[in-house]
């Protein structure tokens, strides 16, 4: 039977990552591609790498990184940021890339996700979705509302319309971060996971609030998600990607345990 | 020299990648020459059936690709490549290059666990295989081993002799065949970690007999 899979986050600015200064290990602190390898022999089930990057003009710096990435490790990886066009998307599959994932751009523009699976197929376009609880209203019947610039900015959709109208386009998979959960390490929107995950029929990786391995066993259970991501609950040292797998593991869900 | 197809489908890169990671020489190609040269084929891909055989045929490379099977060097199918080896898709209702007979199916719509959950489509993620037929280039996997599977049709071959390893998704699929000098996994050995690099591995010194 099919893994949950368990997917460390990794923001990239300019060509550094954002997070892991308190990193414990022999790795090159800040090297995306260094932190790609050691999540990889420490037993993750996939990457995903955020481009931050402010500047248009310094974006070639992470298509660089996504090629070295490519070539040090062997698990599927995909890579999100700044992607607004299908010329972006090829580029970044094109550099080793498995999946592209794509978010405010797709909220403006939301041919881009039915572009892009018809350019390279549905199983690499991830739709990223930021989401705040904002309560039930007319056009906000689920209560959840589609954010974007790291939820400053309030769209008037509603995420699970625009959960099923993405697949419907012909994105294989979601990533679904919770703007109220996101940082808070309390745990994953749970209510709000279940909700999109049981209404779609592709897979949902579940973001935001992970702060220890029991959140991830509600999430995977309770919230019906096929994948967590995780940051700052490995990149500080907090918990290996080894002990948060065999707790899952321990209660039941089924975990990649060999690598 | 192992020669990885190249037919517009998919990230080719990443088998280029890991096979070099295994210390062997290979070259991602569509020339006819080269693979008519090469020692091994790598037929990969990720995409839909009707497009793949479309470029296939385009380019020449459904003949190559026969021609080589008929040579008897090794060929490793893998995902897409896997199904196109096949008769027949169910994906865009298209004939493959026949090579191994049987067809191409998709997952039934509403498929659940044993346990009664709903499963999605595609089946993506890290999941075991069931050795059915001892075959060296699965020597040394361990039933505990998972491999990176992303697909929405699985093969389905007429000969249940051709199929080595099996996985369970709902139902019962293939997930490696067998035949002859071609062996075809339905999940990405390039994209599978240990366990994958050593079934490339395995395959990069494999002599059909």
């Amino acid at each position: 039977m099919l893994s949950k899979r368990i997917i460390p986050c990794l923001d990239v600015r300019e060509g550094k990552t954002t997070k892991g200064i308190e990193f414990k290990n022999n790795v090159d602190i800040g090297d995306p591609v260094e932190m790609a390898r050691f999540y990889y022999e420490a037993g993750a089930d996939e990457l995903v790498f955020y481009d931050i990057t402010a500047s248009h003009e310094k974006r070639d710096i992470m298509i660089d990184v996504v090629r070295r990435v490519a070539k040090s490790i062997f698990i599927p990886f995909s890579v999100g940021g700044g992607i607004r066009t299908v010329d972006d998307m090829r580029t970044v599959l094109l550099a080793g890339a498995e999946k592209v994932s794509v978010n405010s751009a797709a909220v403006k523009q939301p041919d881009i996700i039915s572009k892009g699976a018809k350019a390279f197929g549905s199983q690499c376009i991830v739709l990223g979705m930021d989401v705040k609880y904002v309560g039930e209203k007319k056009n906000i019947p689920s209560g959840y509302e589609i954010v974007i610039n790291g939820g400053r900015k309030f769209m008037g959709i509603d995420a699970l319309e625009w959960a099923m109208r993405a697949e419907a386009l012909g994105a294989g998979e979601i990533c679904l971060n919770s703007i109220d959960a996101d940082g808070t390490q309390k745990g994953y929107e749970l209510k709000l996971t279940g909700l999109i995950s049981e209404n779609v029929n592709i897979p949902l990786i579940a973001s935001g609030g992970a702060g220890k391995p029991e959140h991830l066993s509600d999430v995977l259970t309770k919230g019906k998600a096929d994948a967590a991501l995780i940051a700052s609950m490995v990149h500080y040292g907090a918990y290996t990607i080894s002990e948060i797998k065999t707790c899952l593991h321990s209660s039941g869900i089924k975990v990649r345990m060999t690598w | 020299m192992i020669a990885i197809i190249n037919y517009d489908a998919g990230n080719l890169a990443s088998v280029a990648h890991a096979v070099s990671h295994i210390g062997f020489k290979c070259i991602v190609t569509s020339d006819l020459k080269e693979i008519a040269k090469a020692d091994r084929i790598i037929f990969p891909g990720v995409g839909a059936a009707g497009s793949a055989m479309e470029s296939l045929k385009r380019s020449g490379l459904h003949i190559a690709l026969k021609d080589a099977f008929a040579s008897g060097k090794p060929i490793l199918g893998i995902c897409l490549g896997t199904q196109i080896i096949m008769g027949h898709s169910q994906e865009n209702d298209v004939t493959c290059l026949g090579v191994v007979d049987g067809n191409v199916c998709a997952f039934p719509a509403d498929i659940r666990s044993k346990a009664g959950d709903r499963l999605k489509i595609p089946h993506m993620g890290w999941n075991r295989i069931s050795i059915k037929v001892k075959h060296p280039v699965l020597s040394g996997v361990r039933k505990e081993d998972e491999f990176y599977f992303v697909h929405g049709y699985y093969p389905d071959p007429n000969d249940s002799n051709h199929v080595i390893a099996t996985t369970d998704y709902g139902i019962c699929f293939a997930s490696v065949i067998g035949f002859k000098n071609i062996i075809a996994t339905q999940f990405h050995p390039e994209k599978s970690g240990k366990p994958g690099l050593f079934i490339l591995k395995n395959f990069c010194s494999w002599e059909p007999c």
